[in-house]
């Protein structure tokens, strides 16, 4: 018997920044190019390049400090709202540089529609805090709005829980539910992609699991990201997570592969509990 | 690599590899035992073999528990879920080699009233040196975290598996040659085979080091060095 040595062929590992071009079968919703961003003259964000893909749910994560939470809000422009503040680079939407000046920013925040870390229902009913945010945008006859606000709590996962009492306060509601509330007032906009800024660092464990289930029902028709401290969360509910520290993008790539062979020795170290 | 900055997760990182290193010793002396009690025909070594192995056993226990407590407690992900698979498989890889080795020594008790040639023990000698090497080499592999190592090792089992069908068309032949030889050849034969496996026993262990480094698994099959389940009696 002849043997001879034969060669190991090895897979190709999956590399940080290969997702940047997009696979089969994935749609980018959200294509974020060179990005930088200035608090001031203090650049926080570092040539940033990442895609957001349609219907997947993509984690940031890092630790404080890294531009997770500067990069989520340059997605909607949030950062508007602070003098000084500037982003550089682009961020396409729908074919559209949301940096651009001319953009519409009611109708971008409207699109892309983003969830705090402490929940920030409005001091109304439960029904207006709904509703309120449908009416700035059209105005519908009062059985449409019905049907828009039920339909939007049913996303939410709220609807069974307040279906009775929609005229008591959006206050009275338990913090995850409050957390609910606000998904379910992102989600009667019409919003196409959510941005989670820790949506569960406030909440106990059982409302934690019932938002994450929600995240992962409601990515069949959202674009979804998600800034979390939380890696075993990052883990649970995202299909993508991107590394960032000190600004830099240190990784991106599919969750699965992050979570077991990560390439960059700093996302090792970070997700595995050794940083520093 | 740096440390964790909760340090009790390294101490019980540590000490499954110290478990490990541990067992491995116990399985590389239980080899050599099993080999010296079936060539010199001593009951008594084989005795020590067989609590040698139980020795193994319990140690196996002790790392499948702290393996368990330690994903319930910290949830480890990357190179140190990859730690805990890879040590998980391990040990029952050597627990594995445990079992055939002491089977091998059990098998002296049965030839102990025979009387055979020396140079009858000279094929499975080899054998069991290269395995003993190989086990060793597996170890330090998976010590030093050296995935080429553990490669060697996994090229290098087909030598073993050569030596085995080398060694079963010399034990037939004695088999032929004289039937009063039948009894102690088949017991030969039996321990020819444990080593075979206890070599294959330790390509899974060079395999998962591979994957333990190296976040993928190795993508082709193993050489093989030898399939007797072809050879047939009077065939060449």
């Amino acid at each position: 018997m002849n043997v001879a040595a034969r060669t190991i062929s090895e897979p190709a590992p999956v590399l940080a920044g290969q997702s940047l071009v997009p696979a089969a079968g994935l749609e980018e919703e959200v294509a974020i190019r060179r990005l930088n961003f200035f608090y001031g003259q203090s650049r926080a964000l570092k040539d940033i390049s990442l895609s957001l893909y349609k219907n997947k749910v993509t984690a940031f994560i890092g630790p404080s400090g890294c531009g997770k939470s500067t990069l989520l809000r340059v997605l909607n422009r949030m950062y508007d709202l602070y003098p000084g503040q500037r982003a550089e680079g682009e961020v396409l939407f729908s074919g559209e540089n949301i940096l651009d000046r001319g953009v519409d920013l009611n109708q971008l925040r409207a699109r892309i529609g983003m969830v705090f870390q402490k929940p920030t229902p409005f001091p109304m009913s439960i029904y207006d805090n709904i509703a309120f945010g449908v009416r700035l945008y059209e105005s519908l006859p009062k059985s449409e709005l019905d049907g828009r606000v039920e339909d939007a709590l049913r996303r939410g996962a709220l609807w069974d829980e307040v279906k009775e009492k929609l005229n008591a306060s959006g206050t009275s509601l338990s913090g995850g539910q409050q957390q609910r509330l606000c998904i379910a007032r992102t989600i009667a906009v019409k919003s196409e992609v959510i941005l989670f800024d820790e949506p569960c660092s406030a909440l106990d464990p059982i409302s934690t699991a019932r938002i994450e289930e929600l995240i992962d029902e409601l990515k069949s028709t959202y674009t979804i990201v998600i800034v979390t401290h939380n890696m075993q969360q990052a883990a649970r509910v995202s299909d993508f997570t991107a590394f960032m520290y000190l600004g830099e993008l240190i990784e991106f790539g599919v969750t699965t592969d992050m979570f077991t062979s990560p390439v960059q020795q700093r996302t090792q170290d970070y997700i595995t509990g050794r940083f520093g | 690599m740096n440390d964790h900055t909760v340090k009790a997760f390294d101490s019980e990182l540590q000490l499954l590899d110290k478990k490990i290193a541990h067992m491995g010793g116990i399985a590389e002396k239980l080899l050599a035992q099993g080999f010296d009690a079936l060539s010199r025909r001593d009951p008594q070594m084989a005795e020590a073999a067989v609590a040698s192995d139980r020795v193994i056993d319990t140690i196996e226990r002790e790392v499948q528990e702290q393996a368990v407590l330690l994903i319930a407690r910290r949830q480890p992900v990357a190179r140190d879920l990859r730690q805990v698979m890879t040590v998980l498989k391990i040990t029952g890889d050597l627990e594995r080699i445990g079992d055939l080795a002491k089977n091998i020594a059990k098998r002296a008790t049965a030839i102990s009233g025979e009387n055979h040639p020396k140079s009858l023990m000279v094929g499975l000698r080899h054998m069991t040196e290269l395995a003993l090497s190989q086990l060793k080499d597996v170890l330090d592999a998976y010590i030093e975290r050296d995935a080429d190592k553990a490669l060697t090792v996994w090229r290098n089992d087909e030598k073993i598996d050569a030596m085995y069908n080398s060694l079963f068309r010399e034990l037939l032949t004695y088999m032929m040659e004289d039937p009063r030889n039948i009894g102690l050849c088949t017991h030969l034969l039996f321990g020819a085979k444990n080593i075979e496996r206890i070599g294959d026993h330790t390509t899974n262990i060079a395999e998962n080091i591979y994957y333990l480094v190296h976040g993928r698994t190795l993508a082709e099959d193993r050489p093989k060095g030898a399939d007797t389940s072809l050879v047939l009696l009077g065939k060449d």
